[in-house]
């Protein structure tokens, strides 16, 4: 399980790692942990998926990411697990979730394709239509006109806080 | 940002590896010196292309809770809810989408009472429905942009 240790570990990294060739001993260093403890513990936070993932974290809008729609579907039931899992496996799917109807908001399935233009949106929503057979369903496509606010959620772990991020818009 | 700097991007991506010498295995595999990739994630960073570089954590496996709220905002109103609902710090990200429901924001909270909390607190300052979407599934995404 968990101890202290991890979590102060989990709060000294949460807004990014050294950018110096050992970035692991500095942090140590700054924690009084040995670089081969530092290592150990992020190796298992890493396997127990506690960390998503390690790495570049990208603003997807500055990566010229402007053409961001977010699809809805109305699937039965029955068939979202199945192609929810389906939908989540093309490529250019960046994001994909059951969510609950609402009496006024009958849709259950949610993706999000992100897209430099809208064309190419598009034409990747329509082949996602004839692989999984779609086009049956009742959908709604919402495109972002504007983005007001992105950042990191910020979690106060035990100790202050480890950002989390989705990519919605 | 050039060609080297997109290669970067793209590889460091999907991983990045936890060993003494992390930027250089990492420079290796790309064809750069450590030196090299250390001062154009430098770069990058300070021109903030990179909103960061380190861990991306499982906020629900932390003991946080996140939703996805929308609101039907009357478009003479719109600045004005935006500003209310983007001064809440539970709020991490707010998009305005072409639909009726023209508001779409996430909300992240240290424990699950919290996000209803606030989802009402919204409600009462803007004097709007919040249309709470939370999650029921999850579907595995490996959430690669390419630059």
């Amino acid at each position: 399980m968990l101890d202290a240790r991890d979590f102060e570990l989990l709060a000294a990294i949460q807004l990014g790692l050294p950018i110096s060739p050992r970035p692991y001993r500095d942090i140590g260093l700054a924690l009084g942990m040995t670089e081969t403890e530092v290592i150990a513990r992020l190796t298992v936070l890493k396997r127990i998926g506690l960390i998503k993932r390690l790495g570049v974290i990208v603003k997807h809008r500055q990566l010229g990411y402007r053409a961001n729609a977010m699809i809805v579907w109305n699937i039965p039931d029955a068939f979202v697990k199945e192609i929810g899992r389906r939908i989540s496996q093309a490529p250019f799917v960046t994001l994909c979730y059951q969510r609950p109807r609402t009496l006024e908001w009958p849709y259950n399935l949610y993706c999000m394709i992100h897209g430099k233009d809208r064309d190419t949106v598009l034409q990747q929503l329509e082949q996602l239509g004839a692989d999984c057979n779609l086009d049956r369903f009742d959908r709604q496509i919402l495109f972002s006109r504007r983005c007001f606010k992105q950042r990191g959620a910020l979690y106060r772990t035990p100790e202050p806080a480890a950002p989390a991020e989705l990519a919605h818009g | 940002m050039d060609e080297i700097d997109r290669r970067i991007i793209n590889a460091l991506q999907t991983g990045f590896p936890i060993s003494e010498r992390p930027y250089l295995e990492a420079a290796q595999a790309l064809g750069l010196s450590e030196r090299e990739l250390l001062e154009r994630l430098e770069t990058l960073l300070q021109e903030q292309t990179l909103s960061r570089f380190g861990p991306l954590y499982d906020a629900e496996a932390m003991g946080g809770a996140l939703t996805l709220a929308a609101m039907r905002v009357p478009e003479e109103r719109f600045e004005e809810v935006a500003g209310i609902v983007n001064g809440f710090q539970e709020v991490a990200h707010n998009y305005a989408r072409r639909h009726t429901l023209n508001m779409w924001f996430v909300l992240a909270t240290e424990t699950p009472e919290q996000l209803r909390d606030t989802l009402d607190e919204i409600e009462r300052r803007t004097g709007l429905t919040v249309y709470d979407m939370p999650k029921i599934t999850e579907y595995f995404v490996g959430l690669k942009l390419e630059a």
